[in-house]
Parts: C-alpha cells; structure tokens; sequence
C-alpha cells in the first residue's frame, strides 16, 4: 500500500512539469478562446465588456459554408493522397535493406532542415508563370499557354499534399516496421495474391499507424492558413484565412475566437473517438493459460 | 504408396553459401516425410522451395506430374504451417480458417461447413470467436494447421512446427499431428532440428546436412544402419572406432583392428576386403555392462575397462568406461529388473563390457568433425576422487611458475 502511495507520488512528479505546460500554453489559451466567442468586440481591436451571443450567431455568414466545405474537401483529399502515397512508401521502407531504409528515412525527413515557409515559398517559384515547369508543359503540350499554375485550389491540395506526406511516411512506416511479413507469405500460401494479401493483412496489420496518420495529416491541413494564404488565390480560402482575416483585417477577436472554437471542437470529437479506439485496442484480454 | 512429388536435382546459392545442394528426393503420396537436420543445412530453404517463398537456382519440382517450379505460391495447392504460426491477428479464429477459402471465392455455406468441420477436428469450436492473441500457444497450432488443411492441399508443409512449444505441449501436439495425418490422409512434410520429433511422426526421413542429403530412410534404418558418421552421430549417440580390417572370417564376418585395442569381431555387410579401412558405429545400448566376465559366446566382443562416470536416470544408466589408450565408451543399460535388489556398478570398478559382433555397424562415409556431435561425459565437479583433467595440469605448472 504504501509502495503504492509512492509509486504515485513518483508519477505525478514526473508528470508535473508538462502536465503544467500543457494546461499553461495549451488548455488555457484554447478556454479564453471559447470564453472570447461569447463577447462581444471593441472597435479598437479589443475585447468589450459584457457577454453576448452574437458573435456565435454571425457564423451564419453566408461566405462560409462554401468556405468550410472547401476546407474539409482540401484537407480530406490531402489526407486520402497522403495515405495512398505513404502506405507502399511505408512498405517499401519496412522491407528494404537498413542501409536503404536510412536512406529513405533520411530523404524523408530532410525537408524539416528547410524553414516551412520558405519551401512554400519555393513552390511559388516552380509554378511560377515563367518558370521552368509551366514552359515544360506547355512545350509537350500539356496545358494550354494561359493556363495558370498557381493560385488555384488544385494548387492549395498540391502543396499541402507536399508538406503534408513526411507526416503520413513515419508513423506509417513505424507501424510497418513492427509488422510480421511472415503473415503476407501466410496469405499468399493461402491462395490470395500479392494485392490481396496487400489489402487483407498487411493493410489491417498497420491500422493504428493508419489512424496516427490520418490525424496528423487531417488535423493539420484542417487548420492550415499558410499554404493557401501563398500559393493560393481569391477562390481557395480556408478556414484558416478567415480567421486570419477577422484577427488582422477585421481586428475582430471575438469572431476570430468564434471560428478558431469551431475548428477546434470539429477536431476534438474524431480526435476523442480515436482515443477511444486506442483504449479498447490496449485493453485486449490476456491470452488463456495453457491446459496440458 | 506411389512417389508423387520429386524434387530433381535442386541447387540453391544464398550469396556465397550454399543452403541447397544438388538435392534429389521424391516423396509418397500419404506419407510422414521429415527433413531433420541441425540449423542450417538447407531443410527450409527446400521447405520454402516448396511452398514456393524460393525459387531454386537449379533443378525442378514436380507435384502431381505438373512443374512448379515456376509457380507463384498462391497457385500451388500445397500449404504451410510457419514455425510462428503466422495466424492473422485482426481475424478471429473462425476467420483465419475460413481465410484460403473465401480468397478461393468458395459459396458462404462450403466455407461455413468446412470451417466448422476444421474447428471440430481441431476441438476449438468454444474458441472460435477468439483472436489469436487470445488463445495459448498449443491452439495457436492448432488452428495453424485447420487454416492450412482447410484447403485439402495435396501436401501440408510443417515448417519446425512445434519449436515454440514447451516440451509437454510438444509431446502431446506430436500426438495430435499423428492423428489429424491419420484423419486427412494427407501427405505431410515435417521440417525439424529435432531427431525425436523427427523419429516419432515419421514414415521416412530425409537427414540433411550442409545442403545435401546424408541419408533417406524409415526411423529404423537410420538410426540402426547410418550411412554416414553424421546420421549415426546427428541420430541418438554412438561410438566410433576406425580400424583396419585384418581378417575376413568367412563369408559374414571380419576381424578388426583398432590401435589400442584387442581386435573386434565385426558383422561384414558391405563385404569389404582384408586390409581396408573402416569406421565401426556401436550404440550405447548395444553393450553389456557387468562387474562379472560375461557368459562370451563365439560372436561376442569382450573388452575390459574403468568406469569413469555414472549418470543415473532412472528408467537407464549411462556409463562412461575407460578400455585404455583413452578410449571411453558411451554405455547405456535399460533396467528391466528391480535395481535396488543387485550390486550397482560405481565410480572406479573395473567393468566387463560385451558386445554382439552383429550390432557394430561399419560406416560408408566418415568425417572427423562428426565426432563433435558424440556425447561427452559431464565434468566432474568438486569431486575429490576424481578431479577433473585440466586441475591435473594446474598442479604441474603452478611449482614452475613460482621457481
């Protein structure tokens, strides 16, 4: 009992310091978030005294159903490339030689040497008017000369495909490191082919790198502002600008709040659901004992 | 029992080792074929070969008068039971069983009813529903092998089937193996390090050993007529003289002579001329041990020793017996009668030990390094009667170390 006591001493201490950065840096700000919702704003920029509902009843702005179905067609198309360019990836790393497979690692995670900003930046230049890429495709006569590259959702979903995939490739290929290939040979003794036993054991077998994956890509891409803020046009807002644009152009805090409230709580209820998944996974029953 | 599945002339190069080397064997249809033979000489790769996880460098395999060589696994009829069973973890055990049929694209009622004729013959129909990390180690095989013989394969492949078990589960799965052979009739291929799993289940055996094939045959002929030393050596324990032939008695018979010791009398099988070499193979329980001069009869062999180690294991003993020159034979005595009742034999006594001229067994390949599978006795230790050799040579040494 009181090794017990103890144990849970230790455990708190330990849990101490990001515990409180957590509730500082995280939880706090996202409840003066929800609370900012419910007043109402100050000419100057500011929040004004009192409470109010209004700021939660001008969601129903007229701009933004478009503005949220683009968001979460932008971020689900995202997501499903994502995975389906990162499961063979993850694959083909998990089977490969090591050296091979550091290699790849290696590639993949080089981009994080390069500032976020300035790859999107880059994008800009490879799309650019006069750049090298539209000049190629329009010389072998795949696009029209006054087709423009950039400044279109399509060039939105593109870069957020971009930024997004190293996030997809790792927790991916984690779960395909762990994973038994003896178990795709079992299949393919049992008679299925190389693409069943692909899609009926080792797809199931990375499930929960499957689900990591999906929110880090999803949560992320919900949420962006950068990406179309640069590479963007008038016709590929996101959620995110418009917060961006209550916050500095509108100076309205409260309906920036409204919004970015919004976003997180459509983000929290999958995101809890997949916890709970998690939970029920850990909490297997343990294996019967052997009876001789 | 007709042949139905050969393997001609296989050779397979992993980088600069060779796993497989020019092996040929055909198996019977219906039978218990094991390859036995220690870690790494080429059982799985022909195992793997078959199933068709390998494709051999050179040579053919023919199943059923059809090549499969060539064939993709997924387009032979022969299943596998993996050492790890490699069961489908997301899948309930029904669904594992019922997996090669569905891919199959089988009506849902076969799959149900062959699934449910599987889970009886295995006797985990209260466990169907179970995920295989929920079930223990036995019905894990269990259900391995349903999953593959689900499928009525024309041969089951069992690759170190029961390695992951413990040894009371081993004995009895070996059991459960027997039976569901004698229920299918479906032919097995058993791959083992093990020789008594080995000898249990099997009709034939094939012992294996750096890629090639030492020896085919029934249990018996293996162990009581080894072709070479590393089949006698590799199967149960045994002891090796090398001696020359000096005497050919008549047409059965020949006299040997090993250095060291009185000559042998030997059974001639291979008929072999006077003077030649051969290697003679004893087993332990070819020899009569006694403290008295045994009734020697025209075809026995006679040797006087030292008993030098006596391990006691109840149903037998082993003896280690020193004839001189350093020759320590390997004996083992089944007690068949009451022991307590007659004059155990000790440390130190001086032993008769006797042997049938009919059971040595002159050898036809012989190779030194076999010796090393041969039993060693234990070294004695913190016995003040006996003590160990290299003790000995401390005592020498350390005075002219100090001087």
């Amino acid at each position: 009992m009181d090794q017990h006591k103890r144990h849970r001493w230790r455990e708190a201490l330990l849990t101490a310091p990001s515990f409180l950065w957590l509730t500082l840096f995280f939880l706090l700000p996202t409840l003066i978030i929800f609370a900012i919702s419910f007043k109402p704003s100050d000419p100057l920029g500011g929040v004004g005294p009192g409470w109010t509902l209004r700021t939660l009843l001008s969601l129903r702005n007229p701009n933004y159903p478009e503005i949220i179905y683009r968001t979460a067609l932008l971020s689900f198309t995202t997501t499903v490339v994502c995975l389906a360019l990162a499961i063979p990836i993850a694959y083909y790393i998990a089977r490969s030689k090591p050296w091979k497979r550091d290699l790849v690692l290696f590639l993949t995670i080089i981009p994080f040497w390069t500032s976020f900003l300035i790859r999107i930046f880059a994008w800009k230049g490879v799309l650019h008017p006069d750049g090298l890429l539209k000049h190629a495709l329009v010389f072998c006569k795949v696009i029209a000369p006054d087709t423009l590259l950039l400044y279109r959702p399509e060039t939105v979903l593109l870069v957020m495909i971009y930024t997004e995939l190293p996030f997809a490739i790792l927790p991916l290929y984690a779960a395909a490191e762990k994973f038994d290939f003896s178990l795709i040979e079992a299949a393919m003794d049992l008679g299925a082919g190389r693409l069943r036993a692909f899609c009926s054991v080792f797809i199931p077998g990375i499930s929960s790198g499957l689900l990591s994956a999906c929110l880090m890509v999803l949560i992320p891409s919900i949420g962006s502002y950068v990406v179309p803020d640069v590479v963007g046009g008038i016709g590929s807002e996101m959620i995110g600008n418009v917060i961006a644009q209550k916050t500095f152009v509108d100076r309205n805090l409260p309906a920036a709040s409204a919004l970015a409230a919004l976003l997180t709580l459509s983000m929290l209820i999958p995101l809890l659901f997949f916890l709970k998944g998690n939970k029920r996974r850990n909490q297997e029953p343990r294996p019967a004992r052997e009876v001789v | 029992m007709e042949d139905f599945l050969w393997f001609k002339d296989i050779t397979k190069d992993f980088g600069a080792t060779r796993a497989v080397d020019n092996v040929s064997l055909s198996v019977r249809r219906g039978e218990i074929f094991s390859l036995l033979g220690p870690s790494g000489c080429g059982k799985t790769t022909l195992l793997r070969m078959l199933a068709g996880f390998e494709s051999p460098d050179t040579g053919r395999i023919i199943l059923e008068n059809e090549d499969i060589t060539d064939l993709p696994p997924n387009l032979r009829r022969v299943n596998t039971v993996f050492q790890n069973y490699a069961l489908f973890p997301h899948m309930t055990v029904r669904e594992n069983i019922a997996f090669g049929l569905k891919v199959a694209k089988k009506p849902k009622s076969v799959v149900a009813a062959e699934v449910d004729r599987m889970l009886t013959m295995i006797q985990m129909q209260d466990h169907a529903d179970k995920r295989p990390t929920q079930i223990s180690g036995g019905q894990k095989q269990r259900v391995a092998i349903a999953r593959a013989l689900v499928l009525r394969p024309n041969v089951l492949l069992l690759d170190e089937p029961l390695a992951a078990l413990d040894l009371k589960l081993r004995q009895k799965m070996l059991l459960e193996l027997s039976l569901i052979h004698d229920e299918v009739g479906i032919t097995f291929i058993y791959v083992t390090h093990d020789q008594g799993e080995a000898m249990s289940v099997s009709d034939r055996i094939a012992v294996m050993n750096n890629g090639r094939i030492e020896q085919i045959g029934t249990p018996a002929e293996i162990y009581e007529a080894p072709k070479s030393s590393f089949v006698a050596a590799f199967i149960g324990d045994t002891n090796f003289f090398d001696g020359r032939i000096t005497d050919v008695l008549d047409s059965e018979y020949c006299r040997i002579s090993v250095p060291d010791l009185p000559d042998m009398l030997c059974f001639n099988d291979k008929k072999l001329a006077r003077g030649e070499f051969v290697h003679l193979s004893i087993r332990p329980e070819k020899f009569q041990i006694s403290l008295a001069p045994p009734h020697s009869g025209v075809k026995y062999n006679v040797l006087r020793g030292i008993v030098e180690d006596v391990i006691y294991q109840g149903d037998h003993t082993r003896y280690w017996v020193n004839v001189g020159a350093d020759w320590r034979i390997s004996i083992s005595r089944q007690h068949t009668r009451f022991m307590l009742d007659e004059k155990p034999i000790n440390w130190h006594d001086k032993v008769y030990i006797s042997w049938f001229a009919d059971d040595g067994f002159m050898l036809e390949r012989y190779s030194e390094k076999d010796e090393e599978l041969l039993p060693t006795p234990p070294q004695a230790v913190g016995d003040s009667d006996d003590p160990p050799a290299a003790n000995d040579d401390d005592n020498d040494t350390t005075p002219e170390a100090e001087s």
